[in-house]
């Protein structure tokens, strides 16, 4: 029991090992938030009438709103007035080869499996014109465009798809949604867009890496998808390299809509600053997430969330169109002080509507993880399925795994089940493992691996093995 | 959450003019109870639960009622017997208590075994107040504010009684017409090594709107046993609000089942505090909703040492237009090692109108500990039906076996042989 102990308190005192670095000089407007603060940030970003129109809209609706209390997260009182609500990044200074940058970080990169050429672009080495990744990310945007896929960062999008823009924005998500989202539609920065025309299969893996600045959209990023009729997209969105950041609080907001027989997955890595051990520091982030998906569309969910001081997102799915589809997949870590409170809500309108809910909570140190979920058969959704599953698995005798499923049900031929179970890593496992000889810390890795394997495996090849990686890095020095 | 009330209505009115005229731990309850105001469904712990039909009423003093219902006891007393005993057909060798709205009808005062003792105590000299939530609950500070007095059983330490206490708590309105709102208290004390079974069952007599507001504290003892029921069977007229906490010291057994078949809103809060290792806590429910009822049933278990034992199993079958409302917790506090806690919800929803809101809920702050909660809905599975229909029975007859069968679970785990047959014969005709 002793050296069991002893190394879950070793594996729990772990620190953050990539640092907390500015290396961005930004330009800033004034702190604070009123409305001319909106004004300016749409004028320079040289948005049209409409979309001022609508941010500022969200910014009165934002002030007759509370802070939420609800959920199961605690921390010290935001204030809004002290931040900066813009940012544009200015040229960052250039290091001349991989050799200026921190080597440790370098190690991470290196047990990431993160191919040279992004480990370059992370930590912003210049690169070489003719190198790989560029090439790459040219070839990669001809055939997108080719295939008419629009993918572009949100800016872009308003100046050059104005109509689409204007069509889906907010129309997920609406600005009166929540306290966070209507933060973010007021002084929402940059973020991607991307619509995939009828019956495309995109050949590819979406991801912001191959997108010209896709770092530092900002705090307050907005990310919406369409997929038209018959279409289908995988979307992956941050990776597995710790992210550094100077922002404290992030608020963004994801709106996808998949139209009849369209087929959206969307897979997240976080992987941000969870602050230091006694838990100062760290980011915020609140996000909103939702989909909705039309008759025989299909939204899946795949989160793996390792970072951040508090988590605070709820990926859901509208299954408006009959014999729709949602899925959540989901693997939240919390370690030393780190908070989540995080889950889906799947929300039954149409006939036949199906989904599928995995939640996998994995509590380290003084970490609080929180499973909420909403599941709602409405009085139409004749026939709807829901299957649920929530398991916590604690590692150390301080931490706490809370569940919060929430049920309605209105329909009698809906079918729910929900099952939610607790537990912790074994002696006699690790024992059994030793006696093989595997090292303790190999053990956790594989029983933890075991553990969120359900979810693993809907990632896509490359998101699953850096995962896994990910998750051994976290847990590095433990047991589990 | 809403704390500060906003509800002011003739009746909230009415109970500000009593705060001088109540001793004064009743009075305190009352400003309790005025500040926490009925509640809202803003209120997490209300959410699915309307309660301001109940709020609305304009419900009669309920001092000046106490002085007529005391007359009426008098004149009344071999009737309300009678309803008792047609009501529940006790056994033979049962001991029976009746109250009516509260006060004392028969049995109130007596000593069915040795070292087991009923009794009933004004609000001052009785032990209730102990464990119950005033703080929070508006219904259990209301009921401390007008409980009339309290039905104490007790059991010295090594005392047992085979037979179960059988306590009827009959809510009427006593000649009067006006909305009436009762405040039945029952305090069981079971002392070291004792064993009691207590079953109460709430009934009507008339119609007329009624509010049952009753608060139950069971007090359980090192290595005490203690088997409480609950059956609701009062008119389609009446409101019920219930409150059970129970306290189980060390090795202590605690069972409470919760049978809900009348009343048109039904809110039970069942909460049992763990407070010493090796406990062992049980809460069942069964509910039969048909017509436009609703009935919630929360219920929170504690486990606040180490080694505990619990186990929840609460049905429901929907018809109608009737509604369900679950919401289980279960906590376990940061030493509650070894805890083993089980939580099984199911619903059965006949009718396309019937709707469930159901909430499981675990909060877990020890590592080593055995945590499971299951909820399903659904409706009976055709498969099943088939089967059935296979072998000759008519789809009605198939759908009725198929639905006694999902309550017969919670029928068998009854304890009292005169409960198991009463429910099943009353599953039948409900289901006919």
């Amino acid at each position: 029991m002793s050296t069991a102990t002893d190394t879950i308190e070793e594996f729990t005192g772990q620190e953050y090992k990539y640092g907390f670095v500015t290396d961005i000089e930004t330009e800033m407007i004034p702190r604070g938030l009123d409305e001319s603060i909106v004004r300016l940030i749409s004028s320079k970003k040289n948005e049209p009438e409409w979309l001022l129109e609508w941010r500022l809209r969200a910014y009165r609706h934002w002030l007759t709103m509370d802070e939420p209390e609800w959920h199961n997260v605690h921390y010290p009182k935001i204030d809004y007035q002290d931040s900066y609500y813009y940012a544009a990044p200015k040229p960052k200074k250039v290091l001349n080869s991989l050799d200026e940058v921190d080597p440790e970080l370098l190690e991470t990169f290196n047990k990431l499996g993160i191919s040279l050429g992004e480990q370059q672009r992370l930590t912003g080495v210049a690169v070489d014109a003719v190198f790989d990744s560029v090439s790459v990310t040219t070839t990669f945007k001809e055939k997108l465009y080719e295939l008419g896929i629009i993918f572009c960062s949100f800016s872009e999008a308003v100046h050059n798809h104005p109509e689409l823009v204007r069509q889906y924005l907010g129309s997920v998500v609406p600005y009166s949604d929540n306290y966070f989202a209507t933060l973010n539609s007021a002084v929402f920065s940059d973020g991607s867009f991307c619509y995939i025309p009828k019956g495309v299969k995109c050949p590819m893996e979406l991801s912001t890496y191959f997108r010209i600045n896709a770092e530092n959209t900002g705090q307050f990023e907005r990310t919406l998808l369409i997929a038209d009729e018959g279409s289908t997209v995988s979307y992956l969105e941050g990776c597995t390299a710790p992210r550094r950041d100077e922002n404290q609080l992030h608020a963004a907001v994801v709106e996808l809509v998949a139209l009849d027989g369209a087929y959206i997955k969307y897979s997240t890595v976080q992987n941000w600053y969870p602050g230091d051990k006694e838990g100062k520091g760290g980011i915020y982030n609140f996000v909103t997430k939702r989909g909705k998906c039309m008759a025989n569309a299909r939204i899946s969910w795949t989160q793996v969330e390792t970072g951040s001081a508090i988590t605070w997102k709820y990926p859901s799915c509208l299954l408006i169109g009959d014999n729709s589809v949602g899925e959540f997949y989901s693997v939240a870590v919390t370690n030393n002080m780190q908070q989540a409170d995080t889950g889906t809500k799947m929300i039954h309108i149409g006939k036949n509507t199906r989904s599928t809910i995995v939640s996998k909570g994995i509590s380290a140190g003084k970490g609080q993880n929180t499973y909420r979920g909403l599941v709602r058969m409405n009085a139409g959704a004749d026939g709807a399925r829901n299957y649920s599953q929530c398991d916590s698995l604690l590692i150390g005798d301080r931490c706490g795994a809370h569940t919060f499923p929430y049920i309605d049900v209105r329909n009698p031929s809906a079918q729910v089940e929900h099952e939610a179970s607790t537990s912790k890593i074994g002696e006699d496992q690790i024992f059994y493992c030793k006696q093989r000889g595997i090292s303790t810390e190999d053990a956790v890795n594989l029983i933890v691996n075991g553990f969120c394997k359900e979810v693993f495996r809907e990632l896509p090849m490359e998101f699953m093995v850096e995962a896994q990686k990910l998750l051994s890095v976290s847990l590095e020095g433990s047991v589990g | 959450m809403t704390e500060l009330t906003t509800n002011s209505t003739a009746f909230v009115d009415r109970l500000r003019t009593l705060e001088t005229k109540l001793p004064a731990l009743q009075a305190n309850a009352l400003s309790r109870f005025l500040y926490l105001g009925f509640p809202e469904i803003s209120n997490e712990e209300w959410r699915f639960t309307d309660v301001s039909k109940l709020a609305g009423a304009d419900y009669a003093n309920p001092l000046t009622t106490i002085e007529a219902d005391l007359s009426y006891i008098e004149a009344n007393r071999y009737e309300l017997i009678l309803a008792a005993e047609a009501a529940i057909q006790p056994a033979a060798d049962a001991t029976s208590v009746i109250l009516f709205n509260g006060l004392p009808v028969a049995g109130e005062d007596q000593d069915p075994a040795l070292g087991v003792s009923i009794r009933y105590l004004s609000s001052a000299d009785s032990a209730a107040g102990e464990i119950a939530d005033t703080e929070s609950n508006p219904f259990t500070a209301l009921n401390a504010a007008l409980f009339p007095g309290t039905l104490q059983i007790t059991a010295t330490a090594g005392a047992a009684l085979e037979q179960p206490i059988e306590v009827v708590l009959i809510s009427g309105h006593a000649g009067s017409s006006a909305p009436r709102i009762t405040s039945p208290r029952i305090v069981i004390q079971a002392g070291e090594n004792s064993q009691l079974t207590i079953v109460e069952t709430y009934i009507s007599l008339g119609s007329g709107t009624s509010l049952t507001n009753t608060v139950t504290e069971a007090l359980v003892s090192r290595s005490a046993i203690v088997d409480h029921y609950r059956v609701n069977d009062e008119a389609k007229s009446s409101w019920h609000v219930s409150a059970l906490a129970a306290a189980l010291d060390a090795s202590s057994v605690f069972s409470s089942h919760s049978i809900n078949l009348g009343a048109a809103i039904i809110r039970n809060e069942a909460t049992a505090l763990l407070r010493g290792e090796h406990a062992e806590c049980t809460l069942n429910g069964l509910s039969l909703g048909d017509g436009d009822r609703l009935i919630d049933n929360h219920t929170s278990i504690d486990h606040a040492s180490a080694n505990c034992n619990s186990h929840e199993v609460y049905k429901a079958i929907l018809n109608d237009r009737s509604r369900g409302v679950f919401n289980g917790k279960i906590f376990v506090r940061l030493d509650a090692q070894k805890t083993d806690a089980k939580q099984t919800n199911k619903t059965l929803l006949l009718s396309p109108e019937a709707r469930v809101d159901t909430k499981p809920q675990l909060e877990i702050l020890a590592d080593d500990v055995k945590c499971t909660h299951g909820a399903t809905i659904g409706q009976l599975d055709p498969s099943q039906v088939f089967y059935l229909r296979s072998r000759g029975l008519s789809e009605g007859e198939a759908r009725r076996l198929l639905t006694y069968a999902f309550a017969g679970d919670i029928v068998l785990r009854l304890k009292v042989e005169r409960l198991q047959t009463a429910l099943d014969e009353r599953l039948r005709v409900w289901l006919a």
